[in-house]
This record gives structure tokens, sequence and C-alpha cells, in this order.
């Protein structure tokens, strides 16, 4: 018991840190290259990236200034394409319907059944996102790291179908979650890991209350909870279902929700399960999520009239498709005021923000026992997987025998508690070296340093100045592909998204900055989104001066 | 042309026309229009009132929705949010809820069939653990795992979306298909967040799902996320079902304006609730008969129930492709992680775009997912057929010896021959003869029971629970045995008569206890147990 973690565990250096999968580095001599590039040291990264409220005040940054708006030109001709992708999917559909019976068939009613699915659900993923399918869903092999392999895969009919070469194509990777770099096949992690499908076997076979628990749970929640700064933690097997099975026991008829408009699908999911009243307010503004409190309040359940029994907030603390932190001090304030109960999900920016790797608390120097309820993933920062609820006592006793995933499902399996446990470890210093710290260190600096310089190069670049998401704006419905497609061709693995995933005309791309990218690898990116960006006229920004000036 | 309404608004459009003239300016306008609209009269009294309409809109009040809001100044606001008081978002525990987190075991070390357990530090025949064939301690998996993680590391760092797609999910997703005998398969990474997210792909507002009233909770989930109008049929009572599908008919017959809806009659194969296995075949006649579609939830007989294993689909020699989505999951048989919903091709494809779970989720560990492909190559293999041979025998054997010998009144046995899963009861004349009315006096009195066997006996048995207040309606308690393939028939047997002891004991001291304490006088109650007692 316990293996893997203080005693066994070996001083990490930055070389396995950085070091992709052992099959994978040896094809491509250019990265191997970029891999022994001796590192500035620690202590130089952290110029100015103290959470501290004087120099936070240097890099705050305006609503405004995150989403930057698009020329009117480019405004005018998204919203033309639009059209005119939309008037070919009609002709497409109207021809498809009387003459290609058979590949609309499910979407026609026969036989006495109802389509199986609307074809108006469905136009957008038919007419738009099926044709450049290329771009989406890439398979991919081996360790999601520095680099990664992807499956080469070639179609003759449109993207209705892929046939694959068995070659596997190796790219710089900006897709993957892996913001501290963990996802690795070697190293501490992978030797902890191992250990323990020996000791502990693979799966937990059965719910925690019904004979499922583990002491590995057990000892990775006390650890959890330290980590984040709260009394008690939860682990659920699911990301997903962390959020989408825990707020149904913590809300109920009589109760209020007000949600950021952009929270994630799983919180949307399990508000809707709760039966409790949904509100929205505006993405990030706590000017809007006031008014709509005081309303609330005021006005008190609908119809009825009568208070609410209580109220959940629920926020995220970086929003991954926008890169923008919560206004964490700003909402912490109102909760004062208002006493609704915080919850805040940090599923991207726990061990990704902070100056100890411990999220937007750690970030914006606020006090964990401010916030209520405090739940992330492990998905992303731990290369693991799951998710967790940290919060007092009471609440994790209370969700320990309520929250559906606890008593339904199963539970996290003993290699992924392995993996959180041996990263959490090694980020909190308790290895004994500071290959943890190191990690975080260069995450912070490698999204400064490709963020501001994407923003010098006069893209438009939305989110806040230290997230290691980095949406870059595309707008165009037609640069969504072209943009996947041109940097695949040089090397490099970006996550492109549209609509309906965003509003109509903010298409992106969106990057993820990792650790275990070199500064090599960050000037390589720049240089090819820099080829692309001429390539696809993306360089928009009207602040390239302002840029300029204030990074010099 | 000689309409007579049409030439009297002709004739007052002219004296309208006439009265414009005299104002200034109006030539340009009333040329404009004549000769844009080719002097088509009707169109510019249409577009005016259009334009009429569109002014009064722009300058009427703001609209609102909730038509109940109080006006309220800023002061009464202060005060009304000053004065509001929230209760605390959790109740403090009952005395059942305190009992649950203090009873559950926790394993030290690897699970199986005998694992530790942490309060004692002993050994137990484990009875609890959904570890139908043991493959978690199988080593060539183990290795097999191991190889994966030296490859491809743990997480996999993306929704399947967006890079987390591996070749080992596509991989997995072809076995699955192939097992099944299905056109394609999609896993999702948790099995109990997969079948709401299924239904809700699927079925939409406005739509109607027929739903078996003994489902498990994850279904019941799925059905309310879906928003569709749900009804709920007896539990596998085929009679009910066809009354409630035939009044669907009549119901749409009387109404045939509404367009057809997409139709779902949603079960489980081997219900967690009971151990009863749905009756699919007659299901499937049904079906056919009323054109629905079937969602069928195979989390706990996939790999369990059938020759090969291949669930209910051999079980009753329906062909697969028939049922139009199978739904199951790789935690329970496979001992690995994960769901999947295995149907046709259209059916996959939906979901890789709609299946929210799917779509908004980290892809499944590259680890595990081997696991449960290695978990179907050994079900597919002679030595599979035999694992699924013993597994069912041994099922048998528990069920037998539990309902035959010395105290077989003990219990209320609940689950179909063949189903590793039984829930075990009181029967009710033993709780009503001690005098048990509530609920949670008879989940007491079988906590008793768990907490004996495992004392006594070295046997690790669980209550079925279930989340209090949210199920649609709570089965009665039971104590959840799952057998496994690796039990031995002797240990199976004492095991049986081990607990049929306790539940005996534990309601015959009940009794005593009962009649001890009403000494006073009144002492000559008959009772029931009388025989039991001894």
């Amino acid at each position: 018991m316990g293996k893997g973690s203080r005693a066994s565990v070996p001083p990490s250096s930055l070389k396995s840190a950085t070091a992709a999968s052992p099959l994978s580095s040896q094809h491509h001599t250019k990265f191997e290259e970029a891999l022994s590039v001796k590192e500035p040291k620690e202590k130089l990264y952290w110029k100015g990236f103290s959470s501290s409220a004087k120099n936070r005040a240097l890099f705050r940054t305006s609503y405004d200034d995150i989403m930057e708006e698009p020329p009117y030109f480019t405004l005018i001709t998204t919203y033309i394409s639009y059209i005119i992708l939309s008037f070919f999917g009609h002709v497409r559909d109207f021809y498809g319907f009387r003459w290609n019976k058979k590949a609309f068939s499910h979407l026609m009613p026969s036989n006495g059944y109802a389509a199986l699915t609307s074809d108006w659900d469905s136009f957008w993923t038919r007419n738009l996102k099926l044709r450049i399918e290329d771009c989406f869903s890439v398979p991919t092999s081996l360790v999601p790291g520095r680099t990664v392999n992807l499956l080469e895969r070639y179609t003759n009919d449109y993207c209705r179908s892929f046939q694959y070469t068995g070659k596997l194509k190796e790219v710089v990777n900006l897709a993957s979650y892996n913001y501290l770099g963990f996802a690795q096949s070697t190293g501490p992690c992978a030797d902890a890991v191992e250990d323990v499908v020996r000791t502990h076997g693979l799966s937990s076979c059965g719910t925690r209350l019904d004979g499922g628990s583990m002491d590995l749970h057990a000892k990775t929640e006390e650890l959890v909870a330290e980590f984040v700064g709260k009394e008690a933690g939860l682990l659920v097997s699911m990301g997903y279902a962390t959020n989408s099975t825990t707020i149904a026991s913590l809300t109920t008829k009589g109760s209020l929700i007000i949600s950021d408009e952009l929270n994630h699908n799983s919180l949307v999911f399990g508000a809707r399960l709760s039966g409790a009243f949904i509100r929205v307010f505006k993405h990030n503004d706590p000017e809007d999520l006031e008014s709509v409190l005081r309303d609330a309040i005021s006005q008190g359940q609908p119809r009825t009239h009568r208070p609410w029994k209580n109220i959940l907030v629920i926020v995220e603390g970086l929003y991954s498709m926008e890169g923008t932190l919560c206004k964490l001090p700003e909402i912490v304030e109102l909760k004062r005021k208002y006493k609704f109960v915080l919850y805040v999900d940090e599923a991207h920016s726990i061990g990704a923000i902070g100056p100890r790797g411990r999220g937007v608390c750690d970030y914006f120097g606020v006090d964990p026992k401010e916030i209520d309820i405090l739940m992330g993933t492990f998905t992303k920062s731990f290369g693991a997987a799951g998710g967790y609820i940290c919060s007092s006592k009471a609440i994790i006793d209370h969700l320990r025998i309520t929250n559906h995933s606890s008593v339904y499902a199963e539970a996290m399996s003993p290699v992924v508690l392995q993996q959180i446990y041996t990263s959490m470890w090694s980020i909190m210093g308790r290895d004994g070296t500071s290959a943890g710290q190191e990690r975080l260190s260069r995450l912070a600096w490698n999204a400064r340093y490709l963020g501001s310089n994407l923003r010098k190069q006069g893209f438009i670049i939305y989110g806040d100045r230290d997230s290691p998401v980095i949406p870059l704006l595309l707008f165009n419905p037609a640069k969504i592909p072209a943009f996947s497609r041109e940097c695949r061709k040089r090397g490099l693995a970006v996550v492109v998204v549209g609509f309906p995933a965003t509003s109509i005309v903010a298409s992106r791309a969106r990057f993820c900055v990792s650790a275990s990218h070199t500064k090599e690898d960050l000037d390589f990116i720049l240089r090819i989104v820099d080829e692309v960006g001429d390539l696809l006229n993306l360089k928009m920004s009207s602040r390239k001066a302002l840029e300029m000036g204030m990074d010099s | 042309m000689d309409n007579p309404i049409i030439s009297v608004l002709n004739s007052t459009l002219s004296t309208v026309a006439q009265g414009i003239k005299y104002v200034p300016g109006s030539d340009i306008a009333i040329d404009y229009i004549k000769n844009s609209y080719q002097n088509d009269p009707f169109r510019v009294v249409l577009e005016l009132g259009l334009a009429i309409y569109a002014v009064k809109y722009m300058m009427s009040k703001k609209y609102r929705i909730d038509q109940n809001h109080v006006a309220l100044t800023e002061k009464e606001i202060d005060e009304l949010i000053a004065e509001w008081q929230p209760e605390p978002l959790v109740q403090p525990l009952s005395d059942v809820q305190r009992m649950e987190l203090e009873k559950s075991q926790v394993i030290v070390g690897s699970q199986g069939v005998r694992p530790k357990v942490q309060s004692t530090g002993k050994t137990l025949l484990n009875l609890a653990a959904a570890n139908y064939y043991d493959f978690v301690n199988m080593e060539h998996i183990k290795e097999k795992a191991i190889e994966t993680l030296r490859a491809y590391g743990v997480g996999s760092c993306g929704p399947p979306g967006f890079y987390g797609t591996l070749d080992v999910h596509m991989q997995l997703e072809k076995d699955i298909a192939n097992f099944l005998g299905t056109e394609g398969a999609i896993i999702y990474a948790q099995g109990f967040s997969t079948i709401p997210s299924v239904i809700s792909a699927f079925s939409k507002r406005g739509d109607l799902i027929v739903c078996d009233d003994g489902c498990n909770f994850a279904v019941q989930k799925g059905t309310q996320i879906s928003r569709s109008n749900v009804k709920f049929f007896k539990h596998n009572d085929m009679a009910d079902l066809e009354r409630v599908l035939e009044s669907i008919r009549v119901e749409s017959l009387a109404n045939k304006k509404r367009p057809l809806t997409r139709r779902f009659i949603v079960t489980e194969g081997l219900f967690q609730n009971s151990g009863d296995i749905a009756p699919l075949d007659k299901i499937m006649e049904l079906k056919h008969k009323y054109k629905y579609r079937v969602v069928l939830d195979e989390s706990s007989s996939i790999g369990v129930l059938g020759k090969t294993g291949r669930g209910l689909t051999e079980l009753f020699n329906v062909p697969p492709k028939e049922v139009d989505m199978i739904v199951g999951s790789m935690a329970n048989s496979f001992a690995a992680a994960g769901g999947f919903c295995a149907g046709h091709k259209e059916v996959v494809m939906h979901q890789r775009l709609s299946g929210q779970s799917f779509v908004f989720s980290a892809s499944i560990p590259a680890m595990l997912t081997i696991c449960s492909s290695e978990a179907i190559k050994v079900l597919d293999s002679p030595k599979g057929e035999q694992l699924i041979k013993d597994l069912h025998n041994n099922a048998n054997t528990f069920r037998n010896a539990i309902l035959t010998g010395a105290n077989k009144d003990a219990i209320d046995l609940a689950g179909d021959a063949g189903s590793p899963i039984l829930h075990l009861r009181f029967p009710s004349e033993a709780l009503r003869a001690a005098g048990i009315t509530t609920r949670d006096e008879e989940t007491f009195l079988l906590q008793e029971v768990v907490d004996e066997v495992a004392v006594k006996d070295s046997l690790l048995v669980t209550r079925a629970k279930y989340v209090d207040g949210q199920e649609r309606s709570l089965p009665r308690p039971s104590i959840r045995i799952s057998i496994s393939a690796a039990h031995s028939k002797k240990e199976l047997e004492k095991a049986a008569q081990a607990i049929k002891t306790s539940f005996n004991k534990v309601v015959s001291k009940r009794n005593r206890d009962k009649y001890g304490t009403n000494v006073g006088g009144k002492k000559s109650q008959t009772t029931l147990l009388a025989g039991a007692e001894e």
C-alpha cells in the first residue's frame, strides 16, 4: 500500500517530463533536438507571475479586451458564408430527400417509425461538420504528450468514411489537455501505476457504497482535499458525471441555480436533472450576476413569490472555450452580500493556474474556504481521468450517500487513482524534488509566451493573459478546416471549433499549452501559425500596436 | 375581376390617395410606390401595415415574459435581500444515512473473490462485487494493461472529438460490435452515464417513452432528462405493456393531425434492482406490432446471460440487429470501466455528435479500454464458455441452497434462475410478526445480517443502495448478492446456509426483544415464527 508515493518515487528530471513516448520520439530528429535544449532557471520564469494583487493589477484586462470584435468586413463575410452554406445545405437536402433516399433514410419516417433523428437538429452537422470531418475526431495513438501521433487517414467520399493507411504522423500537440505534461508513459507516475496494477488490479468492481471502495480511494480523497484546501473530498470516476450527478443532490425544487451562460454542458445537464429553477447571467459579468441576484431574491419563486430555499451560483474557474478566468474576487464579494452558495468548476484551472497550481483561488489569492464547493477534474492537469468534489465534511458526507455516481456508478479504477496520487504528490513537492513546481512555472511561462506572441503577431486572441487555453479567432467558416489542415500539414495538431459550439461568428482554433512544450516547440508553433495566419488572412487585431508597446 | 369587395376597396383606396395628394411631397412618395410595385395596391397596403407594426413594436415598452413581476424600489429590494435567509444546503444525516457511511466496507489491496477489508483486516468471501469472472485478477490482462500503460500513459487528455479518440478505442468499438453482432458500437467513459445520454440523444421533447417501472436509476434519469412524455408499465408485465401501447395507439388515432413522433420502449435486460430478466421475445413482438424502437439496458446482462455471454439477444434468440439500441456497461462483467451503446450505423453516428456525455467528456483511459477488449477475447474463447457455464451453475447452486434446506422460509428471494444477481429480503410475514413496520427498521435489520455474516462467516455482502428521495419508487430493502464464476460450489452452499441462519436469527432476536420488553403481562401473543425461533 502506498507504493509509488513518497518512498518509491525517484527524483524526476525535466527530461522525463518532456520525453514523448519511446516509440514516437525516434523518427523526428527535429523534436529530439528541441528536447535537449537547456532550460532557463526556474526563478527567471516567475518574474511578474505572482498572484499578489499588485502584480495582478498590471495584467488586469477588461472584458472588452478579452473579447475583441472583428472588423466589419470579416463579420459580414462570415454571415454571408453561413447564408451560402445553409443555402447549399438546403439544396442538398432537397435533392437528397427525393433522390438519395438511402442516405437520408434515418431522417425520414419509414415503415411506421418516425425519423430516427430530426433533420433540422442535424442540419449543421450534416451540411457543415460532416464535410470537414477530417478536422474533428482525429484518431490518435500512443501518449498525447508534447507531440501526438495521428493515425493517417484519407477519404474518398467527402468524409463519410475514412480509410487508414496504417501509418502514424507525429505532430506537435496543441490539442490535448495536458497542461502539466503528466501524460507520460515513463517516469514516476507510470512506474507507480504499474506497481498498482500488480497490487490492486485494474477495477474496483462495484460502486463506492456497494463494496467498491478501496483504501486508495480514501487516501487519494484526503490528498485532493488537502491540495485544494477543503475539509473533505469525494472522487467520481468520470469528469462529466462529477457535475451531472452531483448538482441534483445539492438542490431541489424551490432552489435557484444561477449559472454562467457559457457553463459546460455537464453543469447544464446536472442542473436540469435537479428540478431547481435555472437562471443564467452574462458570461463572466459580476454586474449582471448581481442584477440577476437582486431580481431573484426580491421577487422570490416565480408565481408564488415565496422565498427561494437557497441559491447556488455555478461558475467555471477557467472557461475552456474562451480562455477567460472567472472573476472570483468580485463573485466572492457578492457572495458575502447575497448569501448564495458558490460552486466553482475548476475542470481546466486546477493544476494549471496559480503559483502552486491550486486553481483560481490560488491565482487570485482567495481563501478556498470562501468557496462552498470546489469541483475539478483529473483529465487535464493530472493526466488521469475522473473528477472530484471538495467541500465541508457535512456536504461531502451528504454527497457520499446521495451523489448518483457514488451510489450507482463504478468507482474510480485503482490505476487512475494512483496516477492522480503520484502526480499531485509531485505538484505539492512531497516527492522531495522541485519537478512539480518546475512544471507549474514552465506552464505559466509557456502560456504567457505563446499568448503574448500571438497577440503581437496580430491575431485576435480571446481570454485572459495567464490562461493556458488560448483561443485564436478564425470567424469565417471556411477558415475552420483550412486552418486545421494547414497546421496539420506543417506538423501541428490544433483543435478547431465552430457553430453551434460557439456563437455563429466566433469560430476559433484553440491552443492548449503544456508544460511539456519547450521554447523551441513554441517558436516552431509561432512560426507555423504566423505562416498559416498570413495565408488565411487572420491577423485582424486592431490592438497590434498596443500589444507591442505593452509587452516590450 | 368584378369582385365587389375588390372594387369597394379600390374606391376607398383611391379616396385615400386623393387625400394624400394634399400632403406636401406625397407625389414623389406615391410615384415611387407605384413604380416599385407595378400598381399593386394590396402589396403596398400589406407592407405599409408591416412597417407601421414594426414602428409600433419598437416604440412599445420592453416585453416581459414574467407577467407576475412585482415592481419594487431599490430600497425595498435591499430590505428583502437583507431579510432573506437561505436554508442550509444539506440537512444533517439521518440515522440510516450515518449507518450507511460508517458501515460501508473498504477493501485493502486488490479487489477479487477473497479481498481483505480494512475494518477487521480479515479476508472475506466476496458476494458483493460485480466481479463475475474475476477478470480483475487475470494475469495476462494485467500484463496487457501494463504494456498499454507503457505506450499510452494513463489519461487520454481530451474528449473524443478533440484528439481523444485512440486507436484502442476504435478497436474496442469493433470488438463490441462483433461480439454482439451489431453494425457498430460507441463507447462512453462511464457505465452509469451512458444510458441517460443515449436516451436523451434520440428521444426529445414531444417524443414518447414507454418504460418498465422496475428499471434502474440511470434509466429513470435518462427518461427525465430527455423531457419526453414518459409512460410506465408494470415491471416485466407484458400484458400491461400491451395495454399501455394499445391505449397510446387509440389515443393517437383520435387526433390524427399530430405528426408521427419517435416512440421508444425502454427496459433493462437483467434488472439490477430485482435480478429479473426481461422477456425480450415478447417485447420484440410488441415492438414490431406497434412500431416502437427498443432501448435495452444490458449493463448487468452483457457477458453474463446467454450461452456465450452475448446477453439477452442470445438468451431469447433475437437477432441483435433488430434491437435498436443495446446499452451496456464494461464495469461489470468485463471488470474494466465505461459503457457502450451498440446498434445501427446511424444510431452510433448520431451519438458521436449528440451523446452528451460522449461529446463533452474525456474519453476512457487506454489501459481500461484494453481490459475490456481482452475480457471480450476471453469470453469469446472456449475458456470463456466454461467460465460462463461456471457462473450459471454457481448462480443456480446459490439459489437452490437458499431455496431449500433448513431455514428456507427465512428469506424471500428475488431474481430469475440463471441470474448472478439475487436480492434477499425478509418475508413480509416475518417482518410483521416481529413488529417491523418502517423502512428504516427493515434496513437496520438487514444491516445486522450484513455485519453478522461478515464477522461470523467471513462473508462480504452488501445491502442494495439507492438514493432515497430521487428514485421514482424505492424498491424494498434487500441484500444484493453477486455471484462469481470464481466461487467454488462448496463456498456458495456454505455461504447460503450462513446467510439463511443469520436472517432467521436476526428476526427471531427481534421477536424475542419485542415480546421480552412487553413482558408486563400480555405475553400470550401468538408467535408466527415460534418454530423458527428455536
